[in-house]
């Protein structure tokens, strides 16, 4: 016994010993950049890969027909090289010719019209509806030429365009769903290589296009690494393993800046957080946010220059309107209501509420943010008892009339106009806890309609007020931090999505 | 014996239902699938819509029955989120934690046998001080404390392993320590007491008065004496490993079946967090039955119970 326990004590110091020189380092030196990722990605298929990191393997390995530049948000040329209105409800796009998939396969107008309608179907479940949803047919006019049908006047249109990447129909049909997810093929810069364990390894597509809004990659390797804990990723830039991440916490980000192997770099994103009240007695026929002047004592009772500065930190900034800034019709200048813990109190006086009331409230992002608004709302006689619960539930309680006030926060799925936050939370929707009848009229009718000067004065509408009856407490942008290693650079976006294409050694 | 043998597996199944059930209905509990499939901003006639087509707007208890009969049917479903059949999710990721689980044993098995065996043989003395306090520290010190110190320390001070990932013995070596220091506690404890009551006992005295050497004494006749309880404990502390090491695959980012169980918590998964459960649930009332047993062979008073 105690000879064979010596020879396997032996044998694993000998296995220990043959694996010692493997060591994988993250460089230049084998052109190979790593990013670190908290999430995996699910499925390798785009149209099955939901949240933010689909969106980014969708500009990796994928194109869509139009691309939108990142921080001008301009819509310019991709897959396709022309695009017209023809109608309210249909839109022509003159198809790129000569463009090859990973696998050798010309792209043409049947790839094209296949994954759009993939997308439309809701048997195929893709990673969002809305994306696909509004289609109701593709026209093949000739092999470099088609015509989306929209169900009904369809404004958001080219927003979702930009999400609809273009898959190739024949070898997607001959291996089917599940193997087109381990194996897929795109027309992208990077083409996927490998999977294995944590790492997604993509290659540069030497023979990508010239001519649209993306280019053929200047690092040769990229790999997604997933690591869930921010705090190992922060190990990993630390030592070199991994050469960028992002939405590092601001607290690790001001310690890492002091570092001299990274740099930290704060941007925008299209999420805002803020306060939904629940303006139309859903939670409580008699609930004191039916009153007017307690849903304002609410908005004056928050500093959100504190919470945007010490809270969210870098970038962030406080905001008044229920929008994002860069969002197309996110009309700003709306009844303002700025930090001022005595007019708040005179308002609840005014109200009834002197000694203040006690009322639910629901949060899941950022619990130091919670107990920063808990605090503000008790200063002002607001005693706020939380329920710390996961997304899904938040949502489902508001959407099941048990919530007076939710912490929430929205990154509009990446579409920069307001036609995909307002009808989310307005216009009798599940989540609207307003029901105001001038909301509702102004966001359904510019959803039905093309004209953009007059969506854009309808949501100004809308926005007014909103402000004016404080349905909403409005409160910051939510910038992330990225964090790279100093050999390398990667531009940083405005709307989150990261074109790794782009990145080079320094 | 054939009674005892079947009264312990009829439990162990009751086991495992009742951890199937209070599993399946807290993840019912605790989100909403639907939504989280999904995505943010997605219309509540979508959200219905999943929800109809999964069957998830059927009553919890008919929800759990339809899962359990097709689990018991050797099919335990398709993760909603991941899209491909769960078995395999499982059987890609258990190589993982199998390896990390036998290599954490090991190192705990390497340092708290001598550990507690030379602490034993001389109970108070400074060895044996030092043993009961490294068990004292194993037990109170939190897992993932100790995992960012040696990230800290052999990862980023001297760069001497590899701080997340898998793939190599290099890999998994800082995760095997925590791993090994969390379950060393209860090894040194039964070792050191087997060494105590087995250096009492007439052989040893026998042995003695042979005028063996001291190292023939405890390498010939206490070890193997003091191994048999060590290796019932050991087979426990290696079904808790394979449970308990969420946490440690999370921070070293592990590819394996912890890291997939907090994948499927997060996103409300229920087939996958079903699996997994009930894999690691099985995989540890098997070692408790086989150690149940061993015991009853090494303890015939058990069989009389």
């Amino acid at each position: 016994m105690t000879t064979s326990l010596r020879k396997n004590v032996l044998s694993l110091l000998a296995a220990t010993i043959a694996f010692l020189p493997v060591h994988a380092f993250a460089g230049k030196d084998n052109d190979t950049l790593v990013a670190a990722f908290q999430a995996k990605l699910p499925s390798l298929d785009r149209y099955h890969s939901p949240g933010r990191e689909g969106f980014l393997l969708g500009l990796l390995a994928y194109d869509a027909l139009v691309y939108r530049d990142p921080n001008t948000f301009e819509l310019k040329p991709l897959l396709a090289t022309a695009w017209r209105q023809v109608d309210d409800k249909t839109w022509e796009f003159d198809l790129r010719q000569g463009v090859k998939f990973h696998n050798g396969d010309q792209m043409t107008a049947e790839d094209v019209a296949y994954s759009l309608m993939y997308a439309a179907d809701p048997e195929n479940k893709v990673f969002n509806r809305m994306t696909g949803g509004w289609i109701e047919r593709v026209d093949i006019l000739d092999p470099y030429k088609i015509r989306v049908v929209g169900r009904d006047v369809a404004p958001l249109a080219l927003e979702y365009i930009i999400q609809l990447p273009v898959v190739p129909k024949k070898y997607r049909e001959s291996v089917g769903i599940q193997a087109f997810s381990e194996k897929p093929v795109g027309t992208g810069p990077f083409m996927v290589a490998e999977r294995s364990g944590n790492d997604v390894v993509f290659k540069r597509n030497e023979d990508y296009f010239e001519g649209g809004g993306k280019s053929k990659p200047a690092i040769g390797t990229f790999i997604y690494r997933a690591i869930p804990d921010v705090n190992t990723q922060v190990a990993e830039l630390i030592s070199g393993g991994i050469d960028w991440a992002y939405y590092i916490p601001s607290d690790q980000a001001e310690k890492l800046k002091r570092m001299p192997m990274v740099d930290v770099i704060n941007a925008e994103t299209f999420r805002i957080g803020f306060l939904t009240l629940d303006a139309a007695g859903l939670s409580d026929p008699a609930s004191p946010l039916k009153d007017e002047r307690v849903r304002k004592a609410i908005a004056y009772s928050m500093d959100r220059e504190a919470m945007a500065k010490t809270l969210v930190g870098g970038a962030s900034k406080p905001i008044s309107s229920a929008c994002t800034p860069s969002q197309f019709g996110c009309f700003a200048d709306v009844t303002q209501y700025p930090y001022d813990v005595e007019k708040a109190k005179a308002l609840m006086a005014e109200a009834g509420y002197a000694n203040g009331f006690d009322i639910d409230i629901y949060g899941y992002r950022s619990r130091p943010v919670a107990e920063a608004i808990i605090g503000y709302l008790n200063a002002i006689g607001v005693r706020a008892n939380l329920h710390w619960l996961q997304y899904s539930a938040v949502i489902q309680a508001r959407r099941d009339h048990k919530t007076p006030i939710v912490i929430d926060d929205f990154g509009s799925a990446g579409v920069n106009d307001v036609g995909a936050i307002l009808p989310f939370f307005f216009a009798e929707s599940p989540d609207d806890q307003s029901r105001d009848p001038v909301v509702t009229q102004a966001v359904k009718e510019a959803g039905t309609i093309a004209d953009q000067d007059k969506r854009k004065a309808l949501y100004e509408t809308a926005l007014k007020q909103i402000a004016d009856k404080a349905y909403w407490a409005p409160l910051f942008s939510m910038p992330v931090n990225y964090v790279m290693s100093k050999g390398v650079d990667v531009p940083v976006p405005a709307d989150e999505n990261v074109e790794f294409w782009r990145a080079s050694w320094k | 014996m054939a009674y005892y043998i079947a009264r312990r597996l009829g439990l162990a199944i009751l086991v495992m239902l009742t951890i199937s059930f209070m599993s399946f209905v807290m993840l019912k509990m605790s989100g909403d699938l639907a939504i989280s499939l999904a995505g943010e901003g997605s219309g509540a006639d979508y959200v219905e819509f999943l929800r109809k087509t999964y069957g998830w707007d059927k009553p919890l208890p008919v929800q759990y029955w339809n899962w359990l009969i097709k689990a018991l049917q050797g099919d335990v479903g398709t993760s909603f989120y991941y899209g491909s059949p769960v078995l395999s999710l499982i059987a890609e990721r258990l190589p993982a934690t199998l390896s990390l689980g036998a290599m954490a044993i090991t190192m705990a098995l390497a340092v708290a046998i001598p550990l507690g065996m030379a602490g034993g043989r001389a109970p108070g003395s400074i060895i044996d001080r030092i043993a009961l306090f490294i068990a004292l520290l194993g037990v109170s010190t939190p897992i993932f404390w100790l995992s960012f110190l040696l990230i800290l320390v052999l990862g980023i001070q001297f760069a001497v392993l590899p701080i997340s990932g898998g793939g190599s013995v290099r890999h998994l070596a800082m995760p095997a320590m925590a791993l090994a220091f969390y379950s060393m506690p209860a090894i040194i404890r039964i070792s050191r007491a087997g060494m105590i009551e087995v250096m009492r006992s007439e052989y040893i005295r026998t042995a003695r008065a042979k005028g063996l050497r001291p190292w023939q004494i405890y390498l010939q006749h206490a070890l193997r004496n003091t191994l048999v309880p060590v290796v019932a404990v050991a087979s426990v502390q290696f079904g808790f490993l394979l449970g308990g090491s969420v946490v440690v695959e999370n921070i070293f980012a592990i590819h394996g079946i912890g890291y997939l169980t907090w994948e499927a918590i997060n996103q409300n998964d229920y087939p996958v967090v079903q699996a997994a459960l009930l894999a690691v649930s099985a995989a540890y009332v098997v070692l408790t039955l086989l150690a149940d047993i061993v015991n009853m062979m090494i303890d015939p008073r058990i069989r009389l119970e």
